[in-house]
C-alpha cells in the first residue's frame, strides 16, 4: 500500500474506501483572511452540502479565489475552522492533511498543467504520487479512460498542454483534477476564456460527471449562464462574508444591491431569458409554448 | 468480506462458471489485487459484482478489463457501479500517453536538420533586424524631435549608474588577483617591480573593457532582452505601432545609445579601479607604496593601452544591445521562450565579444600598439 499514508497513520490507518457519509463535506465557520491592512474575509460561514453544485459569485476581489484557496490548505487563513470530510484542516499538521488530499480534486483557472508532461502523464501524476505500487501498464490505461471521459479525443493523451487549446487544457485540468476519483472537486471558473459553445459543453460535462461520480462540486464562476444551467445553490460573496446561499431564484427575490445588479442587470436577465426558451423549446407540442416562443424571436428579430 | 478485495471463482447451479469479485474495488486498493488477477488463467461466463461493497471508476473500469477479457458480461451490478460502467466503458484504446519518438536516427538527422535551417533563419533575421535599426537611425536624423531622451536616460542610469558599485567591486578584486598572482611569478625572477606593468598594461589593453562587457551582458543584456520579449507577449509592442510609435526607435535606439556610452565610461572606470586594487595589493604585500605604484604606471603604461580599451569598448556595448535586442524582438508564442532568448542574448553577446577581442588583439598589434 502507500508508503506515504503508512508512516503517517501507522496500523491505524483510517478506512480509506469509506465514502463520506455526513450532510456537509466542507464547512467552514468564522473564516477570517486578510492581505497587510485589506481584510478579504471576516467571519465568513459557508457549508457545501453533499452531492450538490454550490457555484459561488462575488464581485472581482471578493475573495472567491482566496476562499478556495483557504478551504484546499492552500492559504493559511487568519481565523477560522474549516472542515473538509470531518477532519479540520486548520488545526491538521500538513502531513495529517493527506488523508483528505486523496479525496479531492482541483481544477486551477488557467488548468495549471505540467508543461514538460503530455495530458496523458499528467493525469498519471497524482495516481503515482498516492498509489506508487500500481503496475505501469494500469496506471496508463486508467490515465487514458480519465481523458476520453473528460470529453478528449483519446488522441489527445499524448500531447503536450501547449498543443491543446484554452478548453481542451481546460477539460485536461479536469481530467487531472478526477484522477484519483474525487468526492469533492474544486472549480475554478472552469468556463472563463471559453467560447459560449464550449462553455456550454463544460457545463454539462461538469453536471453529466456529477451525477455519474457522485462527486459534490465547489464552482467559482462569472459565468450567468452557469449558475442558472448547473447549479443547485449559489453563495454570494459580499461584504467580506457569505450574503446568502440559496437557488437563483430565492436569491433574485433578496434586496440586496449587488445580488439585484448580478442577476437582474441585463446580462442576468439574458442568461434568464436563454434559460426560458431552452425550456419552452422543449415542449414545442403545447401550443401555449409554441406561440410564446414564436413571440419571443419574432421580439428578437424587430429588435435587430 | 472484511476490507481488502477478493475474488472466487464459482460454478454456478447451472454449470457457468462466476468470477465473483467481493469487498471494495477502488483506486485505493486496486494494487493489492490487481497483479494477481490479470495473471489469472481461468476461463469464466461473467463477472459477478453483487458481492463488491464500494467501487470507483477505477473498479468499474477493471471489472469492465475482466469481462472484455473473455468477451463475456459483468452481472448483478449496482446502480452505482452500472453508471459507472457506462462512463468508462467509451475507452478501450491503446493509444500511447508518452509522446511519440521518432526514431533515434531520423531525430538526430531532424534536430541536424532544423539547426542547419534555424542558424539560416537566423542570419537572415539578424541582417534584418540591424537594416532596421539603421533605418531607425536615419529615421531619427531626419527627424531628430522625435529621438526619446527621457528613455535614453533612463537606460544610461539602469545600465551605467546602477553598475557601478557591482562593476567596481568586481575590477578591484580582479586587480588585486593579477598582482598578487603575478608578482607570485615575477618574483622567481627577481622582478617584482614589472607587477605594476602588468596590472597596468593588461587591465587598460584587455580586462577592464571585457570584464565590464561581460558584467554588462549579464546584467543589461538580459534585461533588455526579457524586458523586449514580455512586452511582445502582452502585445505592448503591437500596440505601439498601432498608435504609429516605431518600437525601434522607441525601445531599440534609447539601449543601443545607452549601452554604447556607457560601456565607454565603464570599461575605463573598471580599468581604474583595477589599477587601484593591484597598487593597494602592491603596497601591502611588495613594499610598493600605493602612490609610487600609480606613478610608475604613468611611466610605464603607454597611452595608446588605454586607447586599445576605449575603442573596443563601444564595439562590445553595441554587440551587447544588439543582442539582447534582437532576442527580445525574436519571442513571440509562450512565456518560456523569454527564458530561452533571455539566455541566448547573454550567450550571443559574451560568445561574440570575445571572438571579437581576440581579433582587435591581433589587430591592434599589427598595427604597432602592441
Amino acid at each position: 500500500m502507500n508508503r506515504l499514508v503508512e508512516e503517517i497513520f501507522g496500523d491505524e490507518k483510517p478506512e480509506r474506501h469509506e465514502r463520506f457519509r455526513g450532510k456537509y463535506p466542507v464547512r467552514v465557520r468564522g473564516l477570517a483572511n486578510s492581505f497587510g491592512d485589506q481584510t478579504i474575509h471576516k467571519d465568513l460561514d459557508l457549508d457545501v452540502k453533499r452531492g450538490e453544485i454550490l457555484g459561488v459569485v462575488g464581485g472581482a476581489g471578493t475573495g472567491k479565489s482566496v476562499l478556495m484557496r483557504s478551504i484546499i490548505g492552500l492559504q493559511q487563513p487568519d481565523a477560522g475552522q474549516i472542515e473538509v470530510f470531518g477532519q479540520s484542516m486548520t488545526d491538521a499538521e500538513p502531513d495529517e492533511a493527506l488523508g483528505v488530499r486523496n479525496r479531492w480534486g482541483v481544477l486551477f483557472q488557467g488548468g495549471a498543467l505540467f508543461s514538460t508532461l503530455t495530458v496523458g502523464e499528467n493525469v498519471e501524476v497524482p495516481i503515482k504520487q498516492f498509489y506508487p505500487d500500481l503496475d505501469p501498464e494500469v496506471t496508463h490505461q486508467i490515465a487514458r479512460y480519465k481523458v476520453v471521459m473528460s470529453g478528449l479525443p483519446e488522441e489527445a493523451a499524448n500531447k503536450y498542454p501547449s498543443e491543446l487549446s484554452g478548453g481542451m487544457r481546460k477539460r485536461a485540468g479536469l481530467a487531472r483534477a478526477l484522477a484519483l476519483d474525487p468526492e469533492l472537486l474544486f472549480l475554478d471558473e472552469p468556463t472563463a476564456g471559453l467560447d459560449p459553445i464550449g462553455a456550454s459543453a463544460f457545463d454539462q460535462l461538469t453536471r453529466s460527471l456529477k451525477e455519474t461520480l457522485g462527486l459534490t462540486v465547489f464552482l467559482i464562476t462569472h459565468d450567468l449562464d452557469t449558475l442558472h444551467e448547473i447549479c443547485d445553490r449559489v453563495a454570494v460573496l459580499a461584504d467580506n462574508r457569505v450574503i446568502a446561499v440559496d437557488t437563483v431564484p430565492n436569491l433574485m427575490k433578496l434586496d440586496h444591491p449587488w445580488i439585484q445588479e448580478y442577476f437582474n442587470g441585463p446580462r442576468g436577465r439574458a442568461a434568464l431569458t436563454a434559460q426560458a426558451l431552452d425550456e419552452l423549446r422543449k415542449h414545442m407540442d403545447l401550443p401555449i409554448a409554441a406561440a410564446t416562443v414564436k413571440a419571443l424571436d419574432k421580439s428578437d428579430e424587430d429588435e435587430a | 468480506m472484511g476490507t481488502a478485495a477478493q475474488y472466487t471463482l464459482e460454478e454456478n447451479d447451472d454449470g457457468r462458471t462466476v468470477l465473483r469479485l467481493a469487498g471494495p474495488y477502488l483506486l485505493s486498493n486496486l494494487s493489492q489485487i490487481d497483479s494477481e488477477l490479470r495473471k489469472l488463467d481461468a476461463e469464466y461466463d461473467a463477472v459477478d459484482l453483487a458481492d463488491v461493497t464500494e467501487i470507483d471508476t477505477v473498479g468499474a473500469w477493471f471489472a469492465c478489463q475482466l469481462a472484455r477479457k473473455n468477451s463475456v458480461e459483468v452481472i448483478n451490478a449496482s446502480e452505482r457501479a452500472e453508471r459507472l460502467i457506462d462512463a468508462v466503458g467509451d475507452s478501450d484504446g491503446d493509444t500511447p500517453i508518452d509522446a511519440p519518438r521518432l526514431p533515434l536516427f531520423q531525430r538526430v538527422s531532424e534536430s541536424m536538420g532544423t539547426k542547419i535551417f534555424d542558424a539560416g533563419y537566423g542570419v537572415r533575421n539578424v541582417v534584418g533586424f540591424m537594416g532596421q535599426v539603421l533605418l531607425g537611425f536615419a529615421a531619427l536624423a531626419r527627424h531628430p524631435r522625435r529621438f526619446r531622451y527621457r528613455a535614453l536616460v533612463s537606460q544610461v542610469e539602469k545600465v551605467g549608474v546602477n553598475s557601478l558599485p557591482i562593476i567596481g567591486l568586481m575590477s578591484f578584486l580582479i586587480g588585486i588577483v593579477i598582482a598578487q598572482q603575478g608578482a607570485v611569478q615575477l618574483q622567481a625572477f627577481g622582478a617584482e617591480s614589472l607587477t605594476v606593468n602588468l596590472v597596468g598594461r593588461i587591465t587598460l589593453r584587455e580586462l577592464g573593457v571585457l570584464m565590464t562587457a561581460i558584467m554588462v551582458a549579464g546584467r543589461s543584456g538580459s534585461a533588455f532582452a526579457a524586458q523586449i520579449g514580455t512586452m511582445k507577449l502582452t502585445e505592448e509592442i503591437d500596440a505601439m505601432r498601432t498608435i504609429g510609435i516605431a518600437p525601434v526607435e522607441a525601445l531599440v535606439i534609447p539601449r543601443i545609445l545607452a549601452c554604447v556610452f556607457m560601456m565607454v565610461l565603464l570599461g575605463f572606470y573598471a580599468s581604474i579601479m583595477s589599477i587601484i586594487g593591484g597598487a593597494v595589493i602592491a603596497d601591502l604585500m611588495l613594499d610598493i607604496p600605493f602612490w609610487t605604484f600609480l606613478y610608475r604606471i604613468q611611466e610605464v603604461v603607454p597611452t595608446y593601452d588605454l586607447w586599445v580599451g576605449l575603442i573596443k569598448a563601444p564595439v562590445f556595448g553595441l554587440i551587447i544591445a544588439l543582442s539582447g535586442c534582437y532576442q527580445g524582438m525574436q519571442v513571440h508564442g509562450n512565456s518560456e521562450e523569454v527564458g530561452q532568448r533571455t539566455t541566448k542574448a547573454v550567450v550571443q553577446a559574451i560568445f561574440t565579444v570575445i571572438v571579437l577581442d581576440a581579433f582587435f588583439a591581433v589587430f591592434f598589434t599589427k598595427v604597432g600598439w602592441g
